[in-house]
């Protein structure tokens, strides 16, 4: 699949935001994160700007931005559908949150509810994205149980650096968080090297047999009906030689779990400010690694109507 | 035929309308009933040389799309790729659009726009000067333009024998190869039975000749379960669906052809009946070596043939329906010794040298298959006959209950057509379709009239006695049956420009426009004043060795004038050969002209009846362009050529509208053959009708005969046929056609070559003409491959173009372009192997000529030993109205680069034009090459490159985005 | 709506038969020429006449070699949407753009509610929906919806235009749901299967295969040859015969 950058960032923003938002809500609502108007404000602006960055960005996939508001319709059959609602239905408990949160400086009650309300949100959100990508029979890479906790982890585990980054700044560092990030990067990688040894070894059922109807032997194709790429093979015909791939999967996991990682652990032992920018660092360095490894989330899959043109 | 009786070829129950087609209340607002358009124009289909009806449907001033006329006889409502995108072809941004006179150098494209009238000033006083001299000096050649009943006698008219269309470079082969055996020929002139046959046979065939009837064959034959074996090299197109795919060595079809025949015979597999009857089997040969009439053939004192009675023990005169012939044996008659021809046939074909085993390893054929396919055709053919309950007379007046027919056919054409033995190799197709029985029988190959016709047809080329101002005794291109009807002089020298007619293309028929840039270049043998062509690329895809051709149309002699005076082209896009002209007549589209597929030329005539067709404009041009056939008809008159122009000096046509209508060839024969006479109630012969042309659109652009029942078959000896054929005008008298087995004509070359008679070839000459001229089909190695070196060039090269391409002009085409840009070159997977390519590399193509530079793709699908490509894809930067980084001029090949367009070796000190020695057919597929990975840095761009076509002037860009359709929904929707 | 009718009235769709098919590419532009002035029009094309052209054809033709332990054959393989029954282009769209007709079981888009997510495409398994990029949405084979009920065309032309082209007459329309059609018939007859069965879209139209080397393939049982062995040989064979 092209790897378009628009959709590499939506993802990987809005899974870090939605994240974040998550665990604000529930641990600020509960009041596990006492209210702190600087911290909460960059907090939530930093989880709704990423959101809103992300959806913004993913709009620039569409070809008729201005009609966007007809996803919200159909949200019985499509996870397109559900993700835009629930995406946008989130913004409200969220608003509120943040309005009991920080600007009232409340927690528990209402604002626990509303938190919690909005960290559910974060998830429905988060699920609707992955069940996108984890509902298409035609690529095999993502039709498979590794996706949609995948993004749940990936989501959580951004959003929990994020978190620890920032409580870390603002001196409110907690070690359970630290310790939560931690193991999330962990998990996070564990899950990654787990769905690239599914995938490597995927046995896929569609072949270029059963795409043409032509049983038994091999079909191979000797002339397409164009000679120039089309819409099909600019889009779904993406190709990533082998060696680039094993580079950029290197790049993944150095960026998004391992160097993060190191500083996470490092964080533990440094004193403030030191620990803070460790986990400045880990958090930033993680979203860089993850803008890599959802590239190659695109770039790996592959998509049965690449089997008509031999590729 | 009854309205509920679904028409068109596609009318299967699982092919027709739902039962009820009213639209379904789905309330999504969809609007299912468009209107589709204002009017519907019924014309003629030029996407290619097929002749198909089309309904051009024409909404808002527009053309809104084409369909198959489904009441036409060549198509029946179906439409190829091509015809769908003819909208591309009328709309297209390289149409010309105004006469263009050359003012920078030859090739540099520079013109300036120039009136009408300025353009025929220059062009009458030109010509006239010519006319007035010397009127060979004039060579006009059009290329696969439907008017050469037109342009022919125009040349004739002006008297210059120097006229030719592009059949010499297509398929002369094929044509001279059918109607100097059988009378007809494959495609134009004849087609199989595909409602009968059950077996099929499909020889060379390359995606084309032609187009929809073959379709529609085929679909035909796969629904009847009937057998298709295709030869072919290439397991493409038609090849591809075949149930046996034989992918025979390039140039070897000959030698598994007569071991086929070595097989039949052998096992007394053949129709002696039908040998008897219809061909010059039984006709006595003269065997006296030495002597001047060794190998004609035996007269009686009467001059009529004769044959061996085996009842009566003597001669008899051969057409003679109670004779009882022999067909073997060796004779004395009046002290001549003499053979039936049949027995010449089973003495050289059952020699061990045709068995199958002997040409197996060379055919790249195993033995076995060669057995199990002459088994095959010996079954279908006898075991398997079919009888039509139809009751027929043949010629001498007996009456037949019933129509036998052997079901299997053939079909045979570029493959076989475009080798150096290509005229020997047709006439051996032809020899096994006779002896089978299947020619013109039930299920077998069938003519299409007028055809048959006395083989060879009876005209001679015109041209011996050139003078000034006054025509040609005949038409320019006709058929020789020896050689007195040659056009050489008292010393041997060729008449005409491209040199057919003599004793290098003896044969020739159709011409040999791929040599007259050559010999006008070298004025060998004469220089000439003024190139006129029409409609043919000679400055890139349809000349062999492009790169020389170009030099060749620009260069001068010591006085710095070009060394070919003068060129004319009218064209109605701007292709590579535009810029090579001095002066430009910018034609018309298909759809903006008249235009007459004639029974003078080759009509769109079906085996069960005549039918001729016309063009009318269905829009108007937007461009000052004018239908060429129309100009030179103005030429003409003004040039005061006979025929053209009245006594007063003024035009007789207005136009070619005129001409169609008010022209007679010979009394009551004009360009038409339907709605004849004041009232138009006559067909073939008749009155000039002023209405005709109205009726033939009323009719749907087509005018069509059907024959009864009893004239379907065996017209070479049906009294039924032949009597209409007669009242047609389609033959002369209504004799019975004989098939000649044995080329009488041929021998009569072979007898000059040994110095018999008073026209003899020069002595250098003498050698080719005895080994080429033989009167029974041989096979002889294509030239190429006894000339070059096989261990260095082992591979062979051919092309072929697309379906979706074939015989349109160019591929800029907006809509099958997108289908294919680029060509690779196909390898065979093992062969590829060996030679380390990979797919996708990019290879330099050698031959002895040169060297191109492509992108192969490896198959499994084609002959080991041959590589191939699509033709005609590489452009020229600047042309058809690409952009520069189209890939066409960038990744695409010709492969015409590396084809010579003469011999290789030295033959008798000179290099002969690349041809097939009997009729001078274009032998393109005689090229042998190599192919190696060329260097990395190499990699990715075709060579060799030319430098970029100037555009002509207030030539418009081509556009960046074309949204072709969606003003018919605008204004659809606006109305809504 | 995007979510799907339970069941269709009509199953209607197309049969295209490999065993004909010549790949001549007919169908392919008598689509695009009906189409572009159609209920999608225009089918863009970009850069129509330069290096990186693309444009939009609801219909093309993949040439294949199919090498089994028989033999090769080069199969030439039409490609269009297949009017599945489970489409999962219709119910991944978010915005009510892509449906399936209850009535006719047609697959359509609603160019003015689409958005141009593309999701639609990558739902697709058969690559069967187009881009128009100059425009902004997707389009695709309308199964010619605006022919085959047309008022204004003649009955005998309500086809799709694909269809009334093909020159082979590899191709064939009608309603798959009907078993007594005879486009069922067709496909029960000639063994039509499905493309990628597997993945559950069960696409209306069908594919037939080609019949080359199965129990289809037209045979000629052809004894061998015997070379004429009696007395004289050939030359007396014609003799005896002649005299009969």
């Amino acid at each position: 699949m092209h790897p378009a950058y628009s959709v590499v960032f939506f993802t990987t923003a809005t899974g870090a935001g939605y994240g974040l938002l998550a665990l604000l809500g529930v641990l600020g609502g509960l009041g596990l994160i006492a209210p702190e108007f600087w911290l909460g404000l960059v907090g939530m602006a930093l989880s709704l700007g990423l959101i809103a960055a992300g959806l913004l960005s993913s709009t620039g996939h569409l070809g008729r931005p201005e009609r966007a508001w007809r996803a919200f319709s159909q949200w019985r059959s499509s996870w397109l559908s559900r993700e835009g609602v629930a995406a946008v239905a989130t913004f409200i408990p969220a608003g509120l949150f943040g309005i009991g949160w920080v600007l009232m400086g409340k927690s528990g009650g209402w604002v626990a509810i509303v938190g919690l309300m909005a960290a559910a949100g974060g998830v429905v959100t988060v699920c609707a994205t992955g069940m996108i990508y984890a509902s298409l029979k035609p690529i095999a890479q993502w039709h498979s149980r590794y996706t949609l906790p995948a993004y749940l982890i990936f989501s959580a585990m951004t959003g929990g650096l994020l978190l620890n980054g920032l409580l870390r700044s603002f001196g409110a560092g907690s070690t359970a968080v630290l310790a939560g990030a931690l193991l999330a990067t962990l998990a996070g990688w564990g899950w990654k090297l787990a769905t690239w040894h599914y995938n490597d070894r995927l046995e896929i059922p569609t072949t270029a047999n059963t795409a043409t109807g032509l049983a038994g032997g091999t079909v191979r194709s000797i002339e397409w009906p164009h000679t120039e790429e089309n819409y099909l093979l600019k889009e779904m015909g993406f190709r990533i030689a082998r060696k680039h791939s094993a580079k950029l999967r290197r790049m993944t996991q150095v960026l998004a779990f391992a160097v993060p990682a190191i500083l996470l652990v490092i964080a533990f032992a440094l004193p403030w400010p030191f620990a803070a920018a460790a986990s400045l660092l880990a958090a930033l360095m993680q979203f860089a690694g993850m803008l890599v490894e959802r590239w190659l989330f695109f770039a790996e899959a592959k998509h049965t109507v690449t089997l008509y043109y031999g590729r | 035929m009854s309205l509920a009786e679904p028409r068109g070829a596609n009318s299967a129950p699982s092919q027709r309308p739902l039962a009820d087609s009213q639209a379904p209340d789905e309330g999504d607002g969809v609007e299912t009933s468009p209107s589709v358009s204002d009017r519907i124009a019924k014309t003629t289909c030029y996407m290619c040389a097929c002749r198909c009806g089309i309904d051009v449907h024409i909404k808002d001033g527009k053309l809104r799309y084409i369909n198959g006329n489904k009441d036409h006889p060549v198509n029946r409502g179906v439409i190829c790729g091509k015809g769908s995108a003819g909208i591309m072809q009328h709309y297209s941004p390289a149409r010309l659009r105004k006469p263009l006179l050359r003012t920078g150098p030859r090739g540099s494209g520079e013109f300036r726009e120039i009136e009408w009238d300025e353009a025929l000033t220059i062009a009458t006083e030109r010509l006239s000067a010519i006319r007035r001299t010397d009127p060979r000096k004039l060579a006009f050649f059009t290329g696969r333009d439907q008017s050469q009943s037109l342009t022919g006698w125009w040349a004739s008219q002006f008297g210059t024998p120097n006229f030719a269309a592009h059949g010499g470079f297509c398929s002369v082969n094929m044509a001279a190869g059918g109607l100097y055996t059988i009378g007809g020929s494959f495609w134009e002139f004849g087609e199989p039975d595909w409602d009968n046959t059950k077996y099929f046979m499909l020889f060379g065939v390359a995606e084309d000749h032609d187009s929809n009837p073959i379709k529609i064959g085929l679909g035909k034959l796969k629904a009847r379960g009937a057998k298709v074996v295709s030869i072919n090299p290439c397991r493409t197109g038609y090849n591809a669906i075949a149930d046996d795919w034989i992918g025979i060595r390039p140039g070897t079809d000959g030698l598994f052809v007569l071991a086929l025949v070595h097989e039949l015979l052998k096992a007394g597999r053949i129709d002696l009946d039908y040998l008897l009857r219809y061909t010059n089997a039984p006709v006595l040969v003269v065997q006296h070596p030495g002597s001047a009439d060794d190998g004609l053939f035996m007269l009686d004192g009467d001059s009529s043939l004769l044959a061996w009675d085996r009842v009566a023990k003597a001669p008899v005169n051969a057409a003679d329906p109670d004779a009882k012939p022999a067909l073997t044996g060796n004779y004395t008659v009046n002290g001549r010794r003499c053979a039936p021809v049949f027995q010449l046939i089973a003495d050289r074909y059952l020699h061990e040298s045709h068995s199958p085993e002997a040409v197996a390893e060379r055919c790249g054929v195993g033995a076995d298959t060669i057995r199990r396919i002459a088994a095959e055709l010996a079954h279908v053919a006898f075991e398997q006959a079919i009888e039509l309950p139809v009751a027929w007379t043949d010629r001498a007046g007996r009456r037949h209950e019933t129509m036998k027919g052997r079901p299997v056919s053939m079909h045979a054409m570029r493959g076989i057509s475009a080798h150096s033995n290509g005229f020997h190799t047709c006439r051996a197709i032809h020899l096994l379709q006779v002896l089978l029985g299947t020619v013109d029988v039930p299920g077998g190959f069938r003519f299409k009239p007028p055809y048959p016709r006395c083989a060879p047809p009876g005209p001679k080329p015109a041209g011996k006695n050139v003078r000034p101002m006054t025509p040609l005794e005949g038409m320019p291109l006709g058929f020789v049956s020896g050689p007195d009807d040659l056009l050489v002089d008292e010393v041997g020298t060729p008449i005409r420009i491209d040199k057919a007619y003599s004793w290098e293309a003896p044969l020739a028929a159709h011409g040999l426009m791929h040599s007259v840039i050559r010999n006008a270049w070298a004025g060998d043998p004469y220089p000439i004043d003024t190139l006129m062509m029409y409609m043919s690329n000679m400055a890139w895809n349809s000349s062999m060795n492009t790169v020389e051709t170009v030099r060749m149309l620009t260069d001068r002699d010591e006085a710095g004038d070009y060394k070919i005076p003068f060129i004319i082209y009218s064209d109605a896009y701007y292709s590579e050969t535009v810029p090579f002209a001095d002066l430009v007549l910018p034609d018309t589209t298909y759809l903006e002209r008249h235009d007459c597929i004639s029974l003078l030329d080759r009509p769109i005539s079906h085996a069960d009846g005549p039918g001729d067709a016309i063009r009318h404009p269905v829009v108007q041009p937007d461009r000052d362009v004018r239908p060429f056939q129309s100009v030179l008809i103005e030429l003409g008159a003004r040039l005061g050529l006979p025929g053209f122009a009245n006594e007063d000096g003024s035009a007789k046509y207005r136009d070619y509208a005129d001409y169609i209508v008010n022209h007679e060839r010979t009394p009551g024969i004009g360009p038409l053959a339907g709605w004849r006479g004041k009232n138009g109630d006559a067909i073939g012969k008749g009155e000039v009708n002023p209405d005709q042309l109205q009726r033939y659109i009323d009719n749907g652009g087509f005018w069509h005969h059907g024959f009864a029942d009893d004239q379907r078959y065996y017209k070479m000896g049906n009294r039924a046929y032949l009597d209409f054929a007669v009242q047609m005008g389609f033959i002369s008298k209504a004799d019975p056609i004989i098939f000649q087995l044995y080329s009488e004509p041929m021998q009569r070359f072979r007898l000059a070559a040994r110095g018999h008679g008073k026209v003899q070839p020069p002595e250098a000459e003498r050698d080719r003409i005895e080994a080429y001229m033989d009167p029974l089909p041989f096979w002889y190695a294509p030239f190429e491959d006894d000339t070059v070196d096989l261990q260095k060039y082992p591979l062979h090269a051919l092309t072929q173009r697309p379906m979706h391409m074939y015989h349109s002009w160019g591929s800029q085409n907006a809509w099958l372009r997108q289908i294919t840009s680029q060509n690779r070159l196909f390898v065979h997977r093992e062969t590829a192997a060996r030679l380390g390519l990979a797919d996708d590399d990019w290879v330099w193509i050698e031959s002895i000529n040169g060297r191109v530079k492509g992108q192969i793709k490896l198959i499994d699908g084609v002959n080991p030993d041959t590589v191939w490509t699509w033709n005609a894809i590489g452009k020229r930067r600047g042309s058809w109205g690409l952009k520069d980084d189209a890939a066409e001029s960038n990744r695409g090949f010709l492969l015409n680069h590396i084809i010579g367009d003469q011999t290789a070796a030295t033959v008798n000190g000179k290099r002969y034009s690349n041809s097939d020695p009997v009729t001078g057919q274009a032998a393109w597929f005689d090229v042998r090459v190599r192919i190696a990975k060329c260097a990395a840095e190499e990699a990715g761009f075709t060579e060799p490159q030319f430098e970029r076509l100037r555009q002509p002037p207030n030539f418009e860009p081509s556009p960046d985005v074309l949204r072709f359709g969606d003003g018919f929904r605008i204004k659809r929707e606006a109305a809504e | 709506m995007t979510c799907l009718p339970a069941q269709t009235e009509k199953k209607l769709g197309l049969v295209i038969d490999l065993d004909t098919c010549v790949g001549c590419q007919a169908c392919v532009t008598a689509c695009k020429e009906w189409n572009t002035g159609g209920h999608m029009a225009p089918l863009t094309d970009i850069d129509p006449y330069g290096g990186r052209v693309d444009g939009v054809w609801f219909n093309r033709v993949h040439s294949y070699e199919h090498t089994t332990e028989q033999g090769g054959r080069t199969v030439n393989f039409p490609r269009s949407c297949l009017h599945c029954e489970r489409p999962a282009c219709v119910t991944v769209c978010p915005t009510g753009a892509s449906y399936k007709r209850a009535s006719d079981g047609i697959v359509l888009v609603d160019e003015n509610k689409c958005i141009g997510c593309k999701l639609c495409s990558w739902a697709c398994p058969y690559g069967a929906r187009e881009f128009d990029m100059d425009v902004g949405v997707m389009k695709k084979c309308t199964l010619c919806v605006d022919r085959i009920y047309n008022d204004n065309l003649a009955t005998e032309d309500r086809v799709p235009a694909c269809v009334a082209a093909c020159p082979t007459s590899a191709r064939h329309f009608g309603d798959l749901g009907d078993p007594a059609s005879a486009i069922s018939h067709l496909v029960e007859e000639r063994g039509g299967v499905e493309l990628m069965p597997e993945l559950g879209y069960q696409p209306t139209n069908k594919y037939l295969p080609p019949r080359a080397r199965t129990e289809r393939a037209a045979k000629v049982d052809a004894p061998a040859l015997e070379p004429i062995r009696a007395d004289g040989g050939f030359l007396g064979w014609i003799d005896r015969m002649l005299s009969n």
